[in-house]
């Protein structure tokens, strides 16, 4: 097929200029995606806080900001503001503790540390099994409760959560991951001791 | 190879040479990604552009490129054209994407582009090239397709994410085992059609 030998300076130059040319390609196509890929995960963030927390007029993204864990880690928190004023927090938590992988959950508190509603943002549990964590069956569990006051761990370890049937590690995830969201938001000592 | 029409060189990799279900490549994104139709659809379609991308330039340069570097050579421009793929799926199917995960990078591996790379565009011309990878392209999507639906038919009672009834389906065709039993299946059935009128 080649007409061009295979001498050392021949085999440099080819190879040069493909890996040359194919870098600078993905230069430009990465250039040209970067601001709707940006814009997707934005768009991506905004309806998981539209879930959760209700009744905003700003937009949470670009306010957002980290709080330390208890942990370690940081949290990211997205306030959720009417007229400028705090009406709600929405915390993106997640849990190492699922079956595979990590599990990313978005939780929406009013002020008093109510849990308005939590949404799955990313999962690897099992399909049919751990995945039916994004049912509303099962998220519909956490609504309207609170951290500071009620026990939302699985009933199999002291709570009043069901767990999912068949999915016991993934429903503990979701409850240490919710639990682990309220207490850094009451760590800021918002959600406190008001009931 | 110069006597076969452009036609077969086209239609020879839907069925006759199917990757999936005769020659049998590219198996590990078929029985990964194919747990629902749309899965399946959305990964044959990125192989697809790939394989007809990369078939297109490395016919082209293929006199250019010396012997002893050409498999590095071929990699580096099928790697080019995956990640370009990964990043327009970024940017405007971020739902599909995150199903597709890891796999999309994976196409750079995956043995049917750099096979029909090797074995058909570094030995034909351009528009015999892009016929090949259409051609074997289309053959891999409907594959890929055909073994979602089912999957998806039987493993979550829904066809393309439309949900027809309310009960659970048979879990094991979402999980990995069901992958294996509906490929067996679809090979043994091609297998058999194809003994009972040869070609």
């Amino acid at each position: 097929m080649a007409t061009i030998k295979s001498s050392f300076v021949n085999l440099l130059v080819t190879l040069t200029v493909i890996t040359l040319v194919a870098g600078l390609s993905l230069g430009y196509v990465f250039q040209w995606t970067k601001e709707p890929i940006a814009k997707a995960q934005m768009q991506k963030q905004l309806q998981a806080i539209e879930a959760v927390v209700k009744g905003y007029d700003n937009n949470p993204v670009v306010e957002k900001f980290k709080v330390a864990t208890a942990a370690g880690d940081s949290l990211e928190f997205f306030p959720a503001k009417e007229k400028g004023e705090l009406i709600g927090m929405a915390v993106k938590t997640k849990s190492s503790k699922g079956y595979s992988g990590d599990i990313w959950l978005m939780v929406g508190f009013s002020m008093d540390g109510t849990i308005q509603n939590a949404v799955v943002i990313e999962h690897k549990e099992t399909p049919g099994l751990g995945s039916k964590m994004t049912d509303p069956k099962f998220l519909k569990q956490y609504m309207g409760r609170n951290p500071g006051s009620e026990n939302l761990n699985v009933k199999k370890d002291g709570g009043s959560v069901d767990a999912i049937t068949g999915a016991t590690i993934s429903s503990r995830a979701f409850s240490e991951a919710v639990q682990k969201a309220y207490d850094t938001f009451h760590s800021m000592s918002y959600g406190n001791d008001q009931q | 190879m110069a006597t076969i029409s452009n036609k077969e060189v086209f239609l020879k990799g839907i069925i006759r040479e199917n990757p999936v279900f005769v020659i049998l490549l590219g198996l590990c994104p078929t029985l990964g990604v194919t747990s629902t139709a749309i899965n399946g659809l959305g990964m044959g379609i990125a192989t697809l552009f790939v394989l007809v991308m990369s078939n297109v330039v490395i016919s082209s340069v293929k006199s250019l490129i010396p012997d002893k570097v050409r498999i590095p050579a071929f990699i580096v421009i099928i790697a080019a054209f995956v990640t370009v793929v990964q990043l327009l799926m970024a940017a405007y199917t971020p739902a599909l994407n995150d199903q597709l995960g890891l796999f999309i990078p994976l196409i750079v591996v995956n043995c049917i582009v750099l096979g029909r790379a090797e074995a058909f565009a570094s030995r034909n011309t351009v528009v015999s090239s892009i016929l090949d990878g259409l051609g074997m392209g289309v053959g891999f999507t409907l594959a890929l397709t055909l073994l979602g639906s089912i999957r998806e038919l039987l493993g979550s009672l829904s066809i393309f994410g439309w949900k027809f009834a309310e009960a659970d389906g048979m879990l094991v065709f979402v999980l990995a085992p069901g992958a294996f039993i509906t490929l067996g299946f679809i090979i043994a059935i091609m297998s058999w059609l194809k003994n009972r009128n040869p070609v």
